[in-house]
């Protein structure tokens, strides 16, 4: 092609950059703005420009006001856990119910009586089936609690607030403000928000954001934070005040997640990712007044659906797992067993146990089906009854029950404390860590952004169990 | 919203949009492609929602579409592709979600970009919406959030707008489905060619940047004599845009 053209046409714009001087930028952004002002000018006309009542300034005026604005955040944060913990319980119950208490049984018969051999029967439906059916009745009403009041609360306009609140914060850490946004997001899910910071312009800030996403408690973690809370937390106080104590530790664990990801941009922006804060403008958009109904249906569509389907494309095969490793023997220990001896000591450190820790490896996958792993699997080494034998997943009627089982598996109130201290640090699920992979295209932070948190987990469990110890 | 007769213009067959027809994900064979560009936070996807009957979510805050979405509706016998792109305030700057909606304005060759503006902050929007007419010749404004822009008691001449720009102006309330009717005929008949933009081009440039902008303009005209933004890559090569400059050389704008 006229290549010489072309290289032509390149050094005659630079001669010509050479010649205007560095002021070209800027003259064509003055110039942009003076013909935007002067075609407005002559189109738009504001009636009475008096001093109205604005509604608008006078709620960010409370909503982003030093004194008022967390206060006002963490209420928000606790009414809506609150409406999730309460209202989740009924619909959980019922679904249970149903998927485990009538659909499991129904299917044993009729894999007996079309003669299903054993382990294949085992495999499928102890195994594959009920994994699934507990995700569906765990996951499934918090979620479709959860996720519509949140996104109620993004329609009317709330979360730039949350980031204007927070920006401050972000500053000092030396990350960008609008990690806040993507920070909130994860609440939700952590491979969303990963995705999300794509709005950070900045590489270095938005690494920052990435590798902190984690500390944002996701929702394949919040149940496992409410359950433990009310067997463990609510139980050691008087029993009016249960509900409170336990929500407080849900939210304590929370804002400590939002602390460590402060800590931990601000550790980053001190030693490998050095630099400026960038600037930026965030718009605060005005009010508006959801659409509730169409925002119920399209967030349970979008959001509930998707996330769910997630859980249970992978805690069918992690269900298959825990079947397989409870049910292979080497000489007379199960592979299970075996390992969870292996790590009992590790775990003791930890202030957890050998259970935990061979939980959180089968459930790397998704973080949903932590719980109910544990269950299995201290069933397996107790010897307890009351499951449905080894490698059986399974819900125990009621939480005192669970919390029984659990006491009886050696727990304490340090194991729980330590357990919901681990569930908020450690790797990131393994899609989120596809998804960092995808959006850095590195395998180093990959790497950075998977061990960070499980580093510090084991840290300050060990920490946490060593002081306790020590009383 | 109640369905009472506001105008003389709702009766009319045309006003109804008749032969519109949402076509959701399916985007195959189409016969026009229509980008929708934009400030953040201004409703975009809610446009796209109205218009390929999609549940793109939307969410109140900026920043919200950080990936392109596509989608298709058909109107009058015709097929559009619709590319939702990131909301972004300018386009002279390189964020990621920036070169997205640059390079397929640029690149893509839409036959209509539809820019979405906030009616009650149409100053602070129009330096979007005047980079955009530097790159492309086809594009209406979509008005949106009117229904605010009236709450604040902002008017605008949409005549008086339309002839400053060079381009169509539609008013729309996306949320409330108002104006959409409008918004795809006026988008039929510019992809059409029934409707032929003359755009406003950037006009408050220093004289001496002026001269050296004109110049260039008119050498890339003469290596490429069909584009119609010689001007914008002009600028675009002062500023030293090493993309530009790469697609020059890889013959990307032909």
């Amino acid at each position: 092609m006229k290549k010489d053209e072309i290289e032509k046409l390149i050094t005659l714009s630079s001669d010509l950059r050479w010649k205007i001087g560095d002021e070209f930028h800027d003259s064509l952004a003055e110039g942009i703005y003076a013909d935007a002002s002067e075609i407005s000018n002559a189109s738009v006309s504001r009636a009475n420009e008096k001093k109205k009542f604005r509604l608008d300034s006078k709620i960010d005026s409370i909503v982003t006001s030093k004194t008022w604005g967390f206060p006002i955040m963490f209420l928000i944060l606790a009414l809506i856990l609150w409406i999730t913990i309460v209202g989740a319980n009924y619909p959980s119950a019922m679904l249970s119910n149903l998927l485990l208490d009538n659909v499991h049984p129904f299917l044993k018969e009729v894999a007996a009586n079309i003669g299903m051999p054993w382990w294949l029967d085992g495999f499928l439906i102890d195994g594959v089936y009920l994994a699934v059916a507990w995700v569906v009745a765990v996951m499934l009403p918090p979620m479709a609690i959860f996720f519509p009041l949140f996104t109620l609360l993004e329609d009317f306009g709330y979360l730039p607030r949350v980031a204007f609140n927070m920006d401050y914060l972000f500053k000092k850490s030396g990350a960008h403000g609008k990690q806040a946004l993507t920070m909130s997001m994860g609440f939700g899910c952590n491979a969303a928000g990963v995705v999300a910071t794509r709005i950070i312009d900045s590489p270095r800030e938005r690494l920052i954001a990435i590798i902190t996403n984690n500390f944002s408690l996701c929702n394949g973690r919040w149940p496992t934070q409410i359950l433990i809370a009310t067997i463990f937390i609510g139980a050691v106080v008087p029993s009016s005040f249960s509900a409170v104590a336990s929500m407080s530790a849900v939210i304590g664990i929370a804002i400590l997640g939002i602390f460590f990801m402060f800590l931990t941009s601000w550790a980053l922006t001190k030693t490998v990712l050095k630099g400026e804060v960038s600037t930026f403008n965030l718009e605060l958009p005005p009010y508006r007044p959801p659409r509730v109904l169409k925002t119920i249906y399209t967030s349970l569509i979008d959001r509930t659906l998707i996330v769910l389907w997630r859980a249970i494309v992978f805690a069918a095969p992690a269900g298959a797992v825990i079947w397989l490793i409870s049910n292979i023997y080497i000489g007379n220990e199960s592979i299970a067993a075996w390992t969870i001896n292996f790590l009992d000591g590790f775990g003791f450190l930890l202030g957890l146990n050998g259970v935990i820790l061979l939980a959180y490896i089968v459930a790397i996958p998704a973080n949903e089906i932590v719980i109910p792993t544990i269950l299995m699997l201290t069933v397996l080494v107790t010897g307890v009854t009351g499951g449905e034998g080894a490698g059986v997943m399974f819900e125990l009627d009621s939480v005192n029950a669970t919390g029984d089982l659990l006491r009886a598996g050696g727990w304490t109130l340090l194991t729980a404390v330590n357990l919901m201290l681990f569930s908020l640090l450690h790797n990131p699920c393994s899609t989120t860590i596809y998804t960092i992979y995808k959006e850095t295209n590195s395998l180093k932070w990959t790497t950075v952004a998977t061990i960070l948190p499980i580093i510090m987990g084991f840290i300050v469990t060990f920490l946490v169990a060593q002081i306790w110890r020590l009383f | 919203m109640e369905n009472k007769v506001n105008s003389a213009c709702e009766t009319c067959p045309q006003y109804n949009a008749k032969g519109l027809k949402k076509l959701g994900v399916h985007t195959g064979n189409f016969d026009y492609v229509v980008a929708l560009a934009g400030n953040p936070n201004t409703g975009k996807s809610t446009v796209f929602n109205a218009l390929t009957g999609l549940r793109q979510h939307t969410g109140n805050w900026p920043g919200k579409t950080v990936v392109r979405a596509e989608g298709a509706f058909e109107y009058d016998n015709s097929k559009f592709k619709l590319v939702d792109l990131p909301g972004t305030y300018s386009l002279l700057s390189t964020s990621q979600d920036e070169e997205v909606a640059r390079d397929f304005i640029l690149f893509g060759k839409p036959d209509v970009t539809i820019i979405v503006v906030d009616a009650s902050r149409l100053e602070r929007n129009l330096n979007l919406v005047l980079q955009i007419l530097e790159i492309t010749d086809k594009a209406v404004l979509c008005l949106n959030l009117m229904d605010e822009a009236k709450r604040n008691n902002v008017k605008i001449d949409e005549r008086t707008l339309a002839r400053d720009l060079g381009i169509p102006v539609v008013p729309t309330s996306a949320r409330f489905n108002k104006g959409i009717p409008e918004l795809i005929q006026t988008v039929n008949e510019v992809a059409s060619g029934k409707i032929i933009c003359k755009p406003h081009r950037i006009k408050n440039v220093p004289k001496k940047i002026e001269d050296a902008v004109a110049k260039l303009s008119a050498e890339i005209k003469k290596q490429f004599p069909t584009i119609p933004n010689s001007r914008w890559i002009a600028f675009r090569l002062l500023e030293g845009d090493a993309r530009i400059i790469k697609a020059l050389k890889t013959g990307e704008f032909v």
